[in-house]
């Protein structure tokens, strides 16, 4: 009997184990994969050209950098649009707002997190691409409505309902006794949430907004279909954009037509790798260095 | 409460004679002596509740509770979990006004003030009340902003005034030498018990009328609780304080008067001593002596 617990451990361990290093492996095995293929484009010589903004294949200029400021330009104004709406939704619903409201409002939440990215692709064609050709023409710029703008409203609304989410998550954990404590000294509600409630929660809010940032980096589908990708660097709310992600699922099709085309699209994936691998360990420092000051 | 009522010839009382620890030396100076501090009897009231009822939606919570509490006095609420203690306590500062579906009729006054009257300040009520919960929790903020935070919250910014209030109410909870070279660190880097005595410090430096205990030892050591029951002692000189206990000996020990509740009733309240040796009811002496609860 003993033994056979004891066995039974080991063998989770061991299963656990072999799990972690799977999960570890693969994503291991996917870096290095891209490190090797783009290894041609990666040369002194072609640093260069992966640096500059021109892209013309067929002449062999692959430089990325439009597409990384698409790309960037596209999540930060997504973030910038979505994140403070979220948060004040967020705090309303933890500190205000009714038990009953809260929990008709959550499974809602869930539900608008899993529609596919191509559902909002559409919504964005059909609304939000509309919507700003005719604000252009109400301001006088002119515009085909597939802008850096409608990606932007477009990836916003596709991530609003996951950082919300994990905000009111992040929000609700925070200790009752902490908020009592405040209101029982005779602060008002919106005191108590400022001072201490997010505080106590800004470490998991910051998670959940950088986990928003490298979601929609990434983000491909509904991003593509309203963002008009055209490889100029993005200048106007306007004007067209092309991120990374738009790029790679456009173009991996003439990958073998084009000689060099698979090391410069290659390198492309692996910044795209990088750079949401590098945000999530900058909040995971940020997170821990927070923690130790308390 | 009877405040007429004759104070009894204290005798030794058996359930609660153990010897005095170090700390407690001066609480029980003698054996024998009064744990009640006669003046108690003569203390003008403080806090007045009059025919209190509290329900939680349709289920009533408080039943028609009459008490009293003199100033500087120390009076402990004892019970059975679930009889009412916490939701008592929380009358006196409208903490219950945080619940949806509570009601509440009857009266409670606070020095002058009748605290249900429609035309009341809540929030003002709030600042002048002191409460310190079971569990310590200090705010994700510095040893001297927890300490001073219902100072800001009252608008206070000169920083003399808060420095001396800091300074104070850390000496008042016995915390001021442990921690006043660290005024700067988080107050989440402490021990238990400093957090607690962190918790009555950061209660003390508004000056409440009133400070409200909600078992305010039952996460902490006995080292640590004995430090805070010293600290109860010394507190009530200049303030009225209500404390809910589940320990039996801790009230003996720190309050004037003690009340009983079952179910949602006040059984018996009176002068501690007499309660924990001669209670009049008989339900009150099963419940002292252990026999249920
Ligand atoms: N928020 C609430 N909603 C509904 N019922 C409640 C609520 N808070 C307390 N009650 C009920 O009111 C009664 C009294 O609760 P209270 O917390 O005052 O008991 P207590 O004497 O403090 O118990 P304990 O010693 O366990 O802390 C209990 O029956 C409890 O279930
Ligand atoms: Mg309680």
């Amino acid at each position: 009997m003993r033994v056979d617990r004891r066995w039974g451990d080991a063998a989770v361990t061991v299963l656990a184990r072999g799990a972690l290093f799977l999960v570890f492996g693969l994503a291991l095995v996917l870096g290095l994969t891209l490190l090797l293929r783009a290894c041609p484009m990666l040369g002194s010589l072609e640093r260069s050209t992966l640096l500059g903004s021109a892209w013309a294949p067929a002449q062999g200029s692959f430089g990325l950098r439009t597409f990384l400021a698409g790309s960037l330009a596209v999540t930060v104004l997504a973030l910038g649009l979505s994140v403070p709406l979220c948060l004040l939704s967020a705090l309303y619903l933890s500190e205000h707002a009714s038990r009953r409201l809260r929990e008709r409002v959550q499974p809602v939440l869930d539900v608008a997190a899993g529609v596919p990215s191509v559902v909002f692709g559409l919504f964005g064609v059909m609304f939000v691409v509309p919507g700003v050709a005719a604000l252009g023409r109400l301001l006088g710029v002119p515009t085909t409505g597939y802008s850096l703008l409608a990606g932007g409203l477009v990836l916003a609304l596709m991530a609003a309902p996951f950082t919300l989410s994990v905000a009111l998550d992040v929000l609700l954990a925070v200790p009752m006794g902490l908020r009592e404590t405040a209101l029982a000294m005779g602060a008002t509600r919106w005191e108590t949430a400022w001072h201490v409630v997010l505080r106590e929660a800004r470490g998991g809010l910051l998670v959940a907004v950088v986990m928003g940032f490298a979601r929609a980096f990434g983000e491909t589908l509904a991003v593509m279909m309203v963002v008009g990708n055209v490889a100029v660097l993005p200048t106007s709310l306007f004007g067209p954009a092309y991120p990374l992600s738009a790029l790679l699922a456009n173009t991996y099709g003439e990958m073998m037509s084009i000689p060099r085309m698979e090391g410069a699209l290659m390198s492309a994936a692996l910044l795209l790798f990088l750079a949401t691998g590098a945000v999530s360990c900058a909040a995971t420092l940020v997170l821990r260095r927070m923690r130790r000051l308390g | 409460m009877d405040l007429n009522e004759r104070p009894v010839i204290p005798e030794p009382v058996p359930t609660i004679t153990e010897p005095p620890r170090a700390g407690e030396a001066h609480i029980l100076s003698q054996q024998g002596t009064p744990l009640t501090d006669r003046a108690a009897l003569e203390a003008p009231t403080m806090v007045s509740v009059k025919d209190l009822n509290l329900f939680y939606g349709r289920k009533q919570a408080l039943h028609g509770i009459n008490l009293e509490v003199g100033k500087n006095t120390v009076m402990a609420l004892i019970g059975p979990s679930g009889c009412g203690k916490s939701t008592l306590l929380r009358c006196i500062n409208r903490m219950n006004d945080l619940i949806d579906n509570v009601r509440i009729d009857g009266h409670v006054r606070v020095g002058q003030s009748d605290i249900y009257a429609p035309d009341v300040d809540v929030i003002g009520l709030r600042m002048r009340m002191g409460m310190v919960f079971q569990k310590s929790n200090p705010f994700p903020k510095s040893i001297y902003e927890n300490v001073a935070y219902g100072l800001r919250v009252q608008g206070v910014k000169n920083r003399a005034v808060l420095d001396e209030a800091v300074e104070r109410s850390l000496i008042s909870a016995g915390l001021w030498d442990e921690v006043k070279d660290r005024l700067n660190e988080s107050g989440l880097g402490l021990s238990g018990g400093q957090q607690q005595r962190l918790c009555i410090a950061r209660a003390l430096a508004v000056k409440p009328e009133v400070l409200l205990m909600d078992e305010p030892c039952s996460a902490l050591d006995p080292l640590a609780t004995s430090r805070i029951e010293e600290l109860i002692f010394e507190l009530k000189r200049d303030f009225t304080i209500v404390i809910v206990t589940h320990n039996m000996q801790q009230a003996a020990r720190v309050s004037d008067f003690t009340a009983f509740f079952w179910m949602g009733k006040l059984i018996e309240v009176g002068l501690t001593e007499k309660l924990f040796t001669n209670p009049r009811e008989r339900m009150t002496e099963d419940y002292i002596s252990g026999r249920f609860g």
